[in-house]
């Protein structure tokens, strides 16, 4: 991210808090900005204050503290409907007594707009999200997937610069979900509009954001792309909630520029990366993916750390083999490997050497 | 795929050749035997305590047999009377009316047959009580006196008895006959008493008197020559107990509801009245009825109106507020359903009083002067005020349950596409509590078509319902049947207005809940 | 079996007289219908408790539904259950039930008590049994009571205050029946006080009488429970109306009212009890019992220290004497001192058996117009 590109965030959000109660934050301070055109993904747990965080954006929750800003004004006091924000919600929330085009000229008409402009407008939002045949229905008469297209066309037919999505795709099966996905950001990356978008489902916010906001406990965790997410996590929250992991407790021995030891509680030692730890002594957990464990020793650095596993369990998954492991007195131990021709296929009850690079496993906070 | 799947070959057959319908039927005959044996109970219930004696007030309506059981005779005779020629009915008619009449005393029904004649001619019950006092000393009892004078064996009821059984004197003496059969049957019924044991009454005698007069020749001893007895006019009899029997109005009444069903009541119950000429509107004076329905129509109107207007926001507040808190004003709103209905009217007329909590209140704020106390109550202001209190929980109720159903997302996403408050509401929430507000408009409307208890209590003269008139016909005046016919068009007003709401909004549209 | 000897021999002391039969035979529960307020309280204290302190095992359930009890006895009769054993009903209404056969008929000198003068029922109750069904109690009148305090200098002594709005503006309070109302509409409306009965059986007369309530229509509370005007009185609601004597009299006396009474073509009437037809002979020999002692000479005698309603035994006359709480003496609030009686209107009760239904549809229409 640029310098440019921050000063010309689009949506700001500084020193923001927000309580129901008076006693807990479910926000708390939280700070965030982000340029025009860009797909945000707010991503965490439920109760993590992520949609708190799109209600206050959105103008149904009000801010105890802080400021929000949309396009350098501050909107804190700007009802819902004057901030011109599209919003798709979780349920959908389509009008069930309007058929799917009146919902879609709901918007247009509070704006006043005439009606030849409002139907050629509905059209081309209809025909947008393929549903232009559509439009007599009634939302009660469409499938899942066509109410949340029909949502989605709301959002969009005002031609708002901001739209956020309250986990859209959270009611829709797997198979819709990922096709939407897909939709969703076909459509917003062509339209070249703004999108924050909450969900709890990481896969969706790895696939579809260009940076993820991971919240846990009201705040923001770390922010980042998807892939430095996935690869560079920050702490130990959003290693194990970002992707499958494998992690181990120990005890800082030794720093040495990029690499670290970490004693295990076992007592066997292992090579890390030290992220979050600063000097010998720290307690520390590692954080390794499954698919970055190896036990060919020949592709292991020589002085490289091994560990001896015993093999529990194998499972066949056509384009991975996934074992698990009994490792430092953990049987939840994974490993993915690849399902190449090459591949060994490890025969529980027998006991391997497992090992890592060093820059793979990360030392993070206790 | 056979044959039988196919539609050129007629109705599709089942697996054993018969008609798949009629297979499917008989598959589903044991399914539907059992559900009817289950609701069996209920249906049994609901047709005793309910449809039949509903059916049964209803047909009160229009049933009218007191009339021609009471008064057998006159009625036969009073078709060949023209009312029109301004006379009273001959003087075959006034005896057939005099036996009648006897016997109807002795077993008091003359009353309830008069009170039955007031509700279409007032001041037919007084003329009843009176001349039912009078018709045993008629002067008739100089033919009892000249005929035993004649035949000694006439004051023995066991020779009675023995010509009554024979058939030449039966055909020879219709009047007789009858008026002796009408006798012993009210002899025994009446004072449990054996009528061989009696001599006949001097109604008996007269008619025999007439018969014989009019030329009749039973066998012996009964052919008495008549000619020269003193006589006595029975219509002169009636008219020296009261003048109003040789006027045409009592007769036409009795003629006008001669038959065993009537459609006087419900041309009473839109102020109108049967005449010679067809039914026509009753004089301006004994209008009420369509006034009243007019009223109760109007003042439902507005007590259902007022419920909406005061309902909705509180429904509203119920369903968006936590649970905790909805569910303590939920009790408040419920608590007048625990109360006994009498007691919230009765504390209505102590708020709503001249003198009164409300009324002291504003004199005291001074919004109003001492001497020009508001008039809430013992008119139609009263009606309103109490019965929009006392039906409003019928209001919420649906309301809120429907109001509980909509999602605040709905809001949210209106004012999110750029609606603001009220139009987010009216657009959007309003049409989706509609349903609600059908089923307590419904609810509240048909109740306060058919309350009573409060108008009576509340509402004076000027704010009282067609109900309560029902009331009144049900248990004051007794007059059921008019009653009945009042209650028959209230209860076909509703199924029209049920009607046309079906038509214009749709039953669909109408939610008691989720 | 011992509690039943027990209780004939307490019912065998108990009557002074020779009713013969025995206790076993008669029904231990009773329902007497009246007309609810100070007036049933006068009946519980005179007649029912103290025989309910003789017969221990009698227990009494009261009805206030004097006031439609011919509706209601027409109404029972016509559904085959009688549920009422002992009803308390004006004069006309007796009549009118002994016409329908409604209301037994009653062989006085065979079942009521003689009086203690030695004189027979019929001799001791005299004119006042004014039909073969019915068992005189009282003499009461209807009359009108009116606020003190809202009257100013000139109270009212005339009936015909009533109809007068410009002297006395404010709300009236009348029966919603057309008993006294018509009457003294007439009166009021220049009819002479012989000719009122004769002009009231007359369409014209009858008209008559309800154009001059209808000057007062819109002023006029209309009650149906006896107990409304005296509260209405006292809540300062009306500034007149019409009800009972001694109603009235319990207002001014007992509770302090601030009440007048006015003595002026006041309606004197007759009030009694019926037995209804068609009861059980158990219902009946209790009814029987209780009516023997309940008219005797001293409990008629006896309800007129808690009520101002003259007893109608002659024979009660002298035994009247005070107020069973406040201790004045009740002879001069009665209707029948002589004081009070200077230009009373005596009730045709004949007139109203007849025409009472008439008049009823003629002013219930005329109300709700």
């Amino acid at each position: 991210m640029t310098k440019a590109d921050i000063d010309a965030a689009f949506v700001e959000f500084e020193r923001v808090q927000k309580s129901y109660d008076g006693v807990t934050l479910v926000v708390k301070d939280l700070n965030l900005s982000l340029p025009k055109g860009e797909f945000l993904t707010m991503l965490g747990p439920s109760g993590s204050g992520k949609t708190t965080c799109l209600m206050m954006l959105a103008g149904f929750e009000t801010a105890t503290h802080g400021e929000i800003r949309l396009a350098g004004r501050p909107i804190n006091n700007i009802p819902p409907h004057k901030r011109g924000i599209g919003m798709v919600f979780q349920n959908y929330a389509l009008f069930p007594h309007m058929s799917v085009a009146e919902n879609l000229a709901f918007p247009l008409e509070v704006r006043k707009l005439d009606k030849a402009e409002r139907e050629a407008k509905v059209m081309r939002a209809l025909d947008m999200v393929q549903m232009g045949k559509f439009g007599g229905r009634r939302p009660a008469q469409l499938s899942g997937g066509q109410q949340q297209r029909v949502a989605l066309a709301r959002a969009l037919v005002f031609e708002p610069e901001l739209v956020l999505m309250d986990e859209p795709l959270g009611a829709l099966d797997k198979q819709l979900r990922e096709h939407m996905q897909f939709e969703i950001k076909r459509i917003a990356d062509r339209l070249g509009i703004t999108v924050v978008y909450v969900t709890h489902d990481q896969t969706e916010a790895l696939t579809m954001s260009d940076r993820v906001a991971v919240f846990d406990d009201g705040r923001i965790q770390q922010l980042a792309t998807p892939d430095e997410l996935y690869e560079r996590p920050l702490n130990s929250f959003v290693a194990q909630f970002i992707g499958e992991n494998n992690t181990l407790t120990g005890v800082v021995t030794e720093i040495k520029g990029e690499t670290c030891n970490v004693k295990l509680d076992s007592g066997d030692i292992i090579d890390a990366k030290p992220v979050n730890v600063t000097k010998v002594g720290d307690r520390t957990k590692v954080s390794i993916r499954p698919e970055r464990v190896e036990f060919n020793k020949a592709r292991l650095r020589p002085d490289a750390h091994t560990l001896k596993a015993e093999v529990l369990e194998f499972i066949y998954m056509g384009d991975i083999f996934r074992t698990r492991l009994r490792v430092a007195g953990h049987d939840d131990f994974v490993v993915k490997t690849r399902n190449a021709s090459d591949q060994v296929r490890l025969q529980p009850g027998t006991t391997i050497d497992i090992g890592w690079m060093p820059e793979d496993c990360r030392a993070l906070d206790a | 795929m056979t044959d039988a799947t196919q539609e050129t070959s007629g109705p599709i057959v089942a697996a054993d050749g018969r008609p798949l319908r009629q297979s499917l039927n008989r598959a589903l005959r044991r399914q539907k035997i059992r559900a009817l044996l289950l609701i069996a109970p209920l249906l049994a219930f609901i047709m005793v305590s309910f449809v039949i004696p509903i059916g049964d007030m209803l047909f009160r309506s229009v049933e009218n047999q007191i009339v021609p059981e009471t008064l057998p005779r006159t009625t036969a005779l009073l078709g060949d009377w023209d009312p029109d020629l301004g006379e009273p009915p001959p003087e075959a008619v006034f005896a057939a009316f005099y036996t009648d009449l006897v016997l109807a005393e002795e077993r008091k029904l003359h009353t309830r047959l008069g009170s039955r004649l007031n509700y279409e001619n007032s001041g037919v019950a007084s003329l009843f009580r009176a001349t039912g006092r009078d018709v045993g000393r008629f002067d008739t009892d100089i033919y009892t006196d000249q005929l035993v004078a004649a035949v000694p064996d006439l004051e023995d009821g066991a020779k009675w008895a023995g010509w009554m059984a024979e058939p030449p004197v039966r055909d020879a003496l219709p009047q007789t006959a009858d008026a002796y059969d009408g006798w012993a049957q009210m002899v025994a019924e009446v004072h449990n008493a054996d009528p061989v044991t009696r001599q006949p009454a001097d109604f008996v005698f007269a008619a025999l008197y007439r018969d014989l007069a009019a030329g009749a020749a039973p066998p012996p001893p009964l052919d008495v020559d008549v000619g020269g007895f003193e006589t006595v006019s029975i219509r002169d009899q009636f008219a020296a107990s009261d003048p109003k029997w040789l006027d045409t109005g009592v007769w036409r009444t009795m003629r006008a509801y001669a038959g065993p069903l009537t459609n006087g009541y419900f041309l009473n119950a839109v102020d109108m009245m049967k005449s010679a000429d067809g039914p026509r509107v009753r004089p301006e004076n004994e209008r009420i009825y369509l006034t009243l329905f007019l009223r109760t129509m109007k003042m439902s109107l507005v007590i259902t109106g007022l419920c909406i207007l005061l309902g909705y926001p509180v429904a509203w507040i119920l369903a968006n507020l936590p649970l905790r808190s909805a569910n303590l004003l939920m009790i408040l709103v419920l608590l007048p359903f625990w109360t006994s209905l009498l007691v919230r009217t009765s504390a209505w007329k102590i708020l709503l009083q001249q003198q009164g909590v409300i009324n002291d209140l504003l004199v005291g704020i001074g919004l109003v002067g001492d001497g020009s106390r508001l008039e809430l109550i013992n008119n139609s202001t009263g009606t309103i005020i109490a019965m929009t209190h006392i039906l409003l929980p019928f209001m919420i109720l649906p309301l809120y349950s429907v109001m509980k159903t909509i999602p605040p997302s709905y809001l949210r996403a209106a004012k999110s596409l750029g609606a603001n408050d009220w139009t987010a509401f009216w657009r959007v929430y309003f049409p989706q509590s509609a349903p609600g507000v059908g089923a307590g408009s419904i609810l509240v409307f048909i109740l306060a078509i058919g309350y009573y208890i409060t108008p009576e209590l509340v509402g004076g003269t000027k704010g009282v319902f067609i109900s309560n008139r029902i009331a009144f016909h049900i248990s004051s005046s007794l007059n059921w049947g008019l009653a009945a016919a009042l209650g028959t068009i209230l209860l076909v007003m509703v199924l029209v207005l049920y009607w046309a709401y079906d038509k214009l909004v749709g039953i669909d549209n109408v939610k008691l809940g989720g | 079996m011992k509690l039943n000897r027990l209780i004939i021999t307490a019912g065998a002391l108990s009557l002074a007289a020779g009713m013969g039969s025995a206790e076993s035979h008669m029904s231990n529960e009773m329902v007497l219908v009246s007309w609810g307020g100070a007036y049933q309280a006068s009946q519980l204290h005179a007649y029912a408790e103290p025989y309910m302190a003789l017969h221990p095992e009698v227990s009494i359930i009261w009805d206030e539904s004097s006031p439609e009890a011919v509706a209601k006895l027409r109404a029972m009769n016509e559904a085959g259950n009688i549920t009422w054993d002992l009803v308390d009903v004006e004069a006309a209404d007796s009549i009118r039930l002994c016409d329908e056969g409604l209301a037994m008929e009653i062989d006085f000198d065979a079942v009521l008590a003689p009086g203690d003068d030695g004189s027979t029922p019929t001799e001791d109750f005299g004119d006042s049994i004014v039909s073969e069904c019915f068992i005189p109690q009282i003499v009461f009148s209807t009359t009108v009571g009116y606020r003190t305090d809202m009257v100013g200098d000139t109270p009212p002594t005339s009936i015909c205050a009533l109809f007068d709005l410009e002297t006395y503006p404010g709300k009236r309070a009348l029966n919603r029946n057309p008993l006294a109302n018509m009457e003294w509409a007439l009166l009021c409306d220049g009819v002479a006080k012989a000719d009122v009965y004769t002009v009231l059986a007359t369409e014209e007369g009858q008209a008559r009488a309800l154009a001059k309530l209808d000057t007062i229509k819109d002023s006029v509370i209309w009650w149906s429970a006896s107990a409304e005007p005296p509260q209405l009185l006292a809540d300062g609601e009306i500034v007149m109306g019409s009800s009972y004597n001694g109603r009235l009299f319990s207002a001014i006396a007992e509770q302090g009212q601030p009440i007048g009474m006015l003595w002026d073509a006041e309606m004197l009437d007759f009030d009694g009890w019926v037995v209804p037809t068609g009861l059980s002979e158990e219902r009946l020999a209790r009814v029987m019992d209780f009516l023997y002692f309940a008219t005797d000479t001293q409990r008629l005698a006896d309800q007129s220290a808690y009520i101002s309603y003259g007893p109608a035994r002659a024979s009660s006359a002298p035994l009247v004497g005070n107020h069973a709480t406040l201790g004045i003496p009740m002879a001069p609030h009665m209707p029948t001192d002589p004081a009070n009686a200077t230009n009373v209107f005596v009730t045709q009760y004949a007139f109203w058996s007849d025409y009472r239904d008439d008049l009823d549809a003629k002013f219930q229409t005329w109300l709700a117009q």
